[in-house]
């Protein structure tokens, strides 16, 4: 098996209360190289537990993690702080959902694309700006160079958000995490950031973990899904698959809460 | 019950309070009178915390002054407390222009410490208990209204307040019906923290000489008669000494206290 | 008009006051509310989309005398048109207990004696499917859901006649979304109040609303039954917005 990642029983439990919560309960998911898997869940259901996991942010001491979450055969859970940061921001790159904190208010937006080339490369100060405004322009930001010496408080929440795909991207991950990334857009906005990470995906082959509680989205993007329910996952499969002929009740619950839209399927009487 | 603040500032200040209230009814001795054949008399039976130079009974003394020091507080923070509510809710809930001229003018008095500026209005008013009392309580209002107002600020541009406005619910009981309630928190534990501040300040004048004047007993002013015979009776300073951190140490904790079961609250 | 109409508004206009920027900045006027128009009839639900920033929002506010607007009128043909909030987080006073934010409204208005208020408010908990044992609980104390029932119980304690719900399940789960908009539909058929819903999701809308708006850069594009604006949309903006929500046919 050359599965990009693996997560094998993977557990998270905090301890910051008298009685240990357990946030992700046994959870095992792999995904291959330039495929995408989606999480969804509603608000406590441990999807974004999952995601900082994986990402390798979940290192509050008040918590316990156990499993393992193998990246290209290496356990991030157990393996050293510098091979961790190694791999954050070269190898996999995250997007979170609020693209107003995720952005550094007092840094210039290409300083902040161009951290991670600082820290993982050793390019010339040259080299390292061309990156940055590639990346830029392949995340369909216009005057990619006047953007670079702006600050993320000029730019509406879609264009950060497209700075933070440019940011995530500029390494050439090999996995993308994006945590809701467009829950916080708006939809017309939001529709134009999925044909980004789509073609992101079909050009690098960059696999991505896609993150939200928006059953629709994941629909149109993934091939398969997860879903998660109280920190456990209580389904999984193609995304077809599962939206067609969900087999658990609480699968079957979350699809039939999105509103039907269909010519006469009106729910509304006058 | 996990609020360990709470239990040990509640059971000093019971303490405290028990001890003032016994002071009311009941002296050992009175605390204004003098026994020559008793001056610096050490700790015994007749005398539990000894004597002073004048041969005054120190614990007598103690529970008359600890009287007094609390009632000084007690004012100090009152008139803080109320003058600083009104114009922090009123600044912060109306802003414009009246927060505008209100406001700089409390920046102005804050930019003096406050004992610095009690200090001052005694030097105005004059010395003695209730002018000091007075020049406290003013001197506290800035820091008091700059909190109450934030929390004003804050709470006024929340839906629950546009949806009390729905209901028609008038300005004045918005703000201290709806509003107020939820500045609780906050406001107690600045309470708490002023209360102590009053204490030592009270002690810091009246052993300066122009708060509480003598005979009449006060921490304060005990503590600062105290000084000159450190060596020769300790105790008479240790005991007031004691006293005042007794009462910032209670009513601090309590303090704590309340901030954090207001805090697990909301 | 009156008697078909129980909200009437025309030609209103808002504007903001811009910030000065810099110290000698001029003094700019932001136009939120270009002239609009616009009926709500007795008894429909009428739903209002449009992306953020398209006064929506300000719309609502207006409507309902928060915000005074530059010009333009707004009739009202009920008493205390009530409001429904996105946050059901700041929109219930967390200092108070839920029985006496519901019996709020009852004590400002309506002089009754105490006894009936908490009946009243007994029996509302009762309408909008909470345990009346919720009465003595804090906000902080219950869930997103319960949350937002309660400020619906709190905007209908009065029995508006016009309820204004600016994205109210926007900040909650999906599942629950569904409940609370069973709710709002079961609410609207026994009380008979008309509701004007406002939101960004195209899918909550068509399932809520009889008629439909949608707004963009502070005017109203395009109006009329919900059936035609999703199935034969007009505008180019209405079709690109049914388009990104994966809605055109």
């Amino acid at each position: 098996m050359d599965e990009l990642l693996e997560v094998r029983g993977l557990h998270i439990e905090f301890h910051d209360h008298l009685v240990p919560e357990t946030v992700v309960h046994d959870l095992s998911l792999s995904l291959s190289q330039g495929e995408i898997l989606g999480i969804v869940g509603e608000s406590g259901s441990g999807k974004s537990m999952t995601a900082l996991a994986v990402a390798g942010l979940l290192n509050r001491h008040d918590m316990k993690k156990q499993g393992q979450i193998l990246f290209e055969g290496r356990d991030l859970l157990s393996c050293p702080r510098s091979q961790l940061r190694q791999i954050q921001g070269r190898d996999i790159g995250v997007v979170f959902q609020e693209p107003m904190t995720s952005l550094n208010p007092v840094k210039r937006i290409g300083w902040q694309v161009e951290e991670s080339l600082r820290i993982h490369t050793e390019l010339t100060k040259q080299e390292r700006y061309r990156r940055v405004v590639e990346a830029l322009q392949d995340a369909e930001l216009m005057e990619a160079e006047r953007i670079c010496r702006m600050y993320p408080h000029q730019l509406s929440g879609g264009m950060r958000q497209r700075v933070m795909i440019a940011a995530a991207f500029v390494c050439e991950p090999r996995l993308l995490i994006a945590d809701e990334p467009t829950t916080a857009l708006d939809v017309t906005v939001q529709a134009q950031i999925l044909r980004l990470l789509k073609r992101k995906n079909r050009e690098k082959k960059t696999a991505i973990l896609f993150i939200s509680h928006d059953l629709s989205l994941v629909r149109g993007l993934c091939e398969r899904v997860i879903v998660m329910h109280r920190g456990r996952a209580v389904e999984a499969g193609r995304t077809e698959e599962v939206f067609e002929h969900p087999r658990e009740a609480y699968t079957k619950a979350l699809i039939a809460a999105i509103p039907r839209c269909g010519k006469g399927q009106k729910g509304g009487r006058k | 019950m996990h609020n360990l603040n709470m239990t040990a500032g509640s059971l000093i200040t019971g303490f405290l309070l028990l001890a003032i209230i016994t002071g009311i009814f009941y002296t050992p001795y009175d605390p204004e009178a003098m026994d020559a054949s008793a001056r610096f008399a050490g700790i015994s039976l007749a005398h539990p915390m000894g004597c002073d130079n004048f041969g005054r009974d120190i614990l007598s003394r103690i529970l008359e002054g600890s009287r007094t020091t609390l009632a000084v507080a007690l004012c100090t923070v009152a008139i803080g407390t109320v003058c600083g509510v009104l114009l922090g809710a009123f600044t912060g809930y109306y802003g414009g222009w009246l927060d505008e001229i209100l406001m700089r003018i409390n920046d102005a008095l804050f930019a003096f410490p406050s004992l610095l500026l009690a200090l001052t209005l005694i030097g105005l008013l004059g010395p003695g208990r209730s002018n000091m009392t007075a020049a406290l309580g003013i001197s506290f209002i800035p820091s008091f209204a700059r909190i109450v107002r934030s929390e004003f600020l804050k709470n006024s541009k929340l839906d629950y307040v546009r949806s009390a406005r729905l209901q028609g619910a008038g300005n004045l009981r918005i703000m201290f019906v709806h509003i107020l309630p939820n500045t609780l928190p906050v406001l107690m534990s600045a309470v708490m923290i002023g209360f102590n501040n009053a204490v030592l300040a009270e002690a810091g004048m009246s052993y300066l000489g122009i708060g509480v004047q003598p005979p009449e007993p006060s921490l304060g002013r005990m503590l600062s008669e105290a000084q000159s015979y450190l060596f020769t009776a300790p105790g008479y300073a240790l005991f007031p000494g004691l006293f005042i951190i007794l009462m910032v140490l209670g009513f601090g904790l309590l303090g704590e206290g309340i901030a954090e079961k207001g805090g697990r609250h909301g | 008009m009156e008697e078909k109409n129980i909200l009437t508004v025309r030609n209103l206009e808002v504007s903001y006051k811009k910030k000065a920027v810099g110290l000698f900045g001029g003094k700019e006027r932001v136009s939120v509310l270009k002239g609009v128009s616009f009926d709500i009839r007795r008894g429909e639900i009428l739903g209002l989309v449009g992306e953020s920033g398209c006064g929506k929002s300000t719309l609502a506010r207006a409507v309902l005398g928060m915000v005074r607007p530059d010009r333009g009128e707004v009739y009202h043909a009920s008493e205390f048109p009530q409001m429904v909030f996105q946050d059901p987080y700041g929109s219930l006073n967390p200092a108070k207990k839920i029985g006496w934010i519901l019996e709020e409204p009852l004590r400002l208005r309506s002089g009754l004696g105490r006894e009936e208020r908490r009946k009243r408010v007994e029996e509302m908990l009762y309408k909008v499917g909470l345990d009346p044992a919720c009465r003595d609980r804090y906000p902080a104390q219950l869930s997103g859901g319960q949350r937002q029932r309660v400020a619906i119980a709190a905007a209908l304690m009065l029995s508006p006649g016009l309820l204004i719900a600016d994205e109210p399940v926007s900040a909650l789960d999906v599942t629950v979304q569904a409940q609370i908009l069973e709710l709002l539909q079961q609410l609207h058929e026994e009380m008979g109040i008309s509701i004007l819903f406002i939101s960004h999701d195209l899918r909550v809308v068509y399932r809520l609303c009889g008629r439909v708006m949608i707004m963009q850069g502070g005017e109203i594009l395009e109006a009329g039954e919900a059936e035609k604006v999703y199935f034969s949309p007009e505008h180019a903006y209405t079709r690109s917005l049914l388009e990104a929500a994966g809605l055109l046919q």
